[in-house]
């Protein structure tokens, strides 16, 4: 196949796949704010997508990250960065079908780190880079987040005791909002960066750029452009996991918790950490259910989603590996991978629309709970 | 196998601190409007609840903007 065909289609890909990462992720930068009723769910994802293109601009480390350092350009062709997008993707889709938050980031590193790694072998993974940049961050973002959010919700209740439950209550509604917006500046920060280091990657495999160059300004747009209009069009049903099913939050408590998943993620972005923004904002909102009360958490939620996210890495690692695998035997590999992944994106596309969770239906499942909130509030 | 533990350590120190010092200056500026809204039910003008609020909330805005510098700059 025409090797700038071959680019195109996985700068095509890529973009699919940042508007799925998303479509996926609407929830951990507006669940918190839809489920106390301070954002109305469609101007909160709006304002979600608005945020997430501005902070696509913001920092490009974590795109370096991707695009020179976790496997060796020199190895790899687009054809294998091909079939580990395509891994990804399915993971995702699939994912997002049953209602787990996944990692959409992970889904990509286990993706590409698998295509690689079958096509070209085990050393040209940079495992230290790897571990370094993305499994020790994976492990540890989470658990920080947690404990400052933690912390944060304690200090944010214990202060505002004697507060007046109206004022208390109007004030924490625009916190949250504003905690939100801030989560999504650092959801563009990290995970719109995945896609270009992605498409940065390809370019510098298929000789475009040289090794070692950052994104150019055409691939940040597009990715963000891309990440924005799958925020905008996504994600009711993760809303809806982790907005209630996990925790039951409040709005003091959900400003704490994004405070503490958005400082996280910036400062993590700002040192190339590649990190899960699905992880961190649980971990904030796990945490944050714990620094209200001790029993503030559904463990057994969490430890679900502790296991999916376990799976992600080797999960989406295999499919990719086994995608890169096909793509890599040539045209007629890549064309085959690219109808699979397609056939899988239709089938659950039309699986989802048997049941399909509109933005009203969230609204509802939380009006109850708002009305709870308002008393937890008062008392 | 080299991690950084030093870039996670300061990932670790620049976000509790941050944190905790939005949450603490947030909180404060709302028991400043709450304050003000008992002084003026008393009668009074309420102007120290007032200017509590005022500066805390613009002090968390500066935090978040300064931040956001650091970001851009570098």
């Amino acid at each position: 196949m025409d090797a700038s065909l071959l680019v195109v289609i996985v700068v095509i890909t890529a973009l699919a796949f940042d508007f799925t990462n998303g479509f996926h992720d609407t929830a951990n930068a507006m669940a918190t704010s839809i489920a106390t009723g301070a954002l109305r769910p469609r101007t909160a994802v709006a304002l979600s997508a608005v945020l997430n293109l501005v902070g696509a601009f913001l920092s490009v480390e974590v795109a370096k990250t991707i695009s020179g350092g976790i496997v060796d350009d020199a190895k790899i062709t687009p054809a294998i960065v091909f079939g580990g997008l395509i891994g990804a993707i399915v993971w995702n889709l699939v994912t997002w079908y049953v209602g787990l938050p996944s990692s959409s980031s992970h889904a990509l590193f286990g993706g590409l780190i698998g295509a690689t790694w079958v096509s070209s072998g085990a050393d040209a993974v940079h495992f230290t880079k790897v571990v370094d940049k993305v499994l020790v961050p994976a492990i540890a973002a989470p658990l920080v987040a947690g404990v400052i959010a933690l912390l944060a919700t304690f200090l944010t209740y214990r202060l505002t005791r004697r507060t007046r439950a109206s004022v208390a209550d109007k004030g924490f509604k625009v916190g949250q909002v504003a905690s939100a917006a801030l989560m999504s500046l650092a959801h563009g920060t990290n995970d719109a960066q995945k896609t270009m280091g992605i498409i940065t990657l390809t370019l510098i495999t298929a000789g475009t750029l040289p090794a070692g160059s950052g994104p150019p300004v055409w691939v940040i747009l597009s990715a963000g452009v891309a990440i924005a209009l799958g925020t905008y069009l996504g994600g009711w049903r993760i809303t809806h996991t982790l907005g209630k099913g996990l925790t039951t939050i409040e709005a003091p408590q959900g400003f704490a918790a994004q405070t503490s998943a958005a400082t996280v993620i910036m400062a993590s972005s700002h040192l190339g950490f590649a990190l899960s923004t699905t992880h961190v904002a649980s971990g904030g909102i796990m945490g944050s259910g714990l620094g209200r009360q001790r029993d503030g958490v559904r463990w057994n939620v969490a430890g679900r989603m502790a296991m999916a996210w376990l799976f992600t890495l080797p999960a989406a690692g295999i499919v990719g590996a086994l995608a890169g695998l096909l793509a890599g035997q040539g045209t007629y590999g890549v064309v085959l991978v690219a109808v699979l992944g397609i056939a899988v994106a239709v089938l659950v596309w039309l699986l989802s629309r048997r049941e399909p969770v509109r933005p009203e239906h969230v609204v509802d499942e939380i009006a109850a709970q708002a009305e709870t909130h308002k008393l937890d509030v008062a008392a | 196998m080299k991690v950084d533990w030093a870039a996670l350590g300061a990932v670790f120190g620049v976000s509790i601190a941050v944190v905790l010092g939005l949450v603490l200056l947030f909180s404060v500026g709302l028991r400043g409007v709450s304050a003000r809204e008992a002084a003026r039910e008393d009668g009074r003008n309420g102007v120290n609840g007032a200017v509590t609020a005022v500066v805390s909330f613009a002090a968390c805005a500066c935090v978040v903007l300064f931040g956001l510098y650091l970001i851009v700059a570098a």
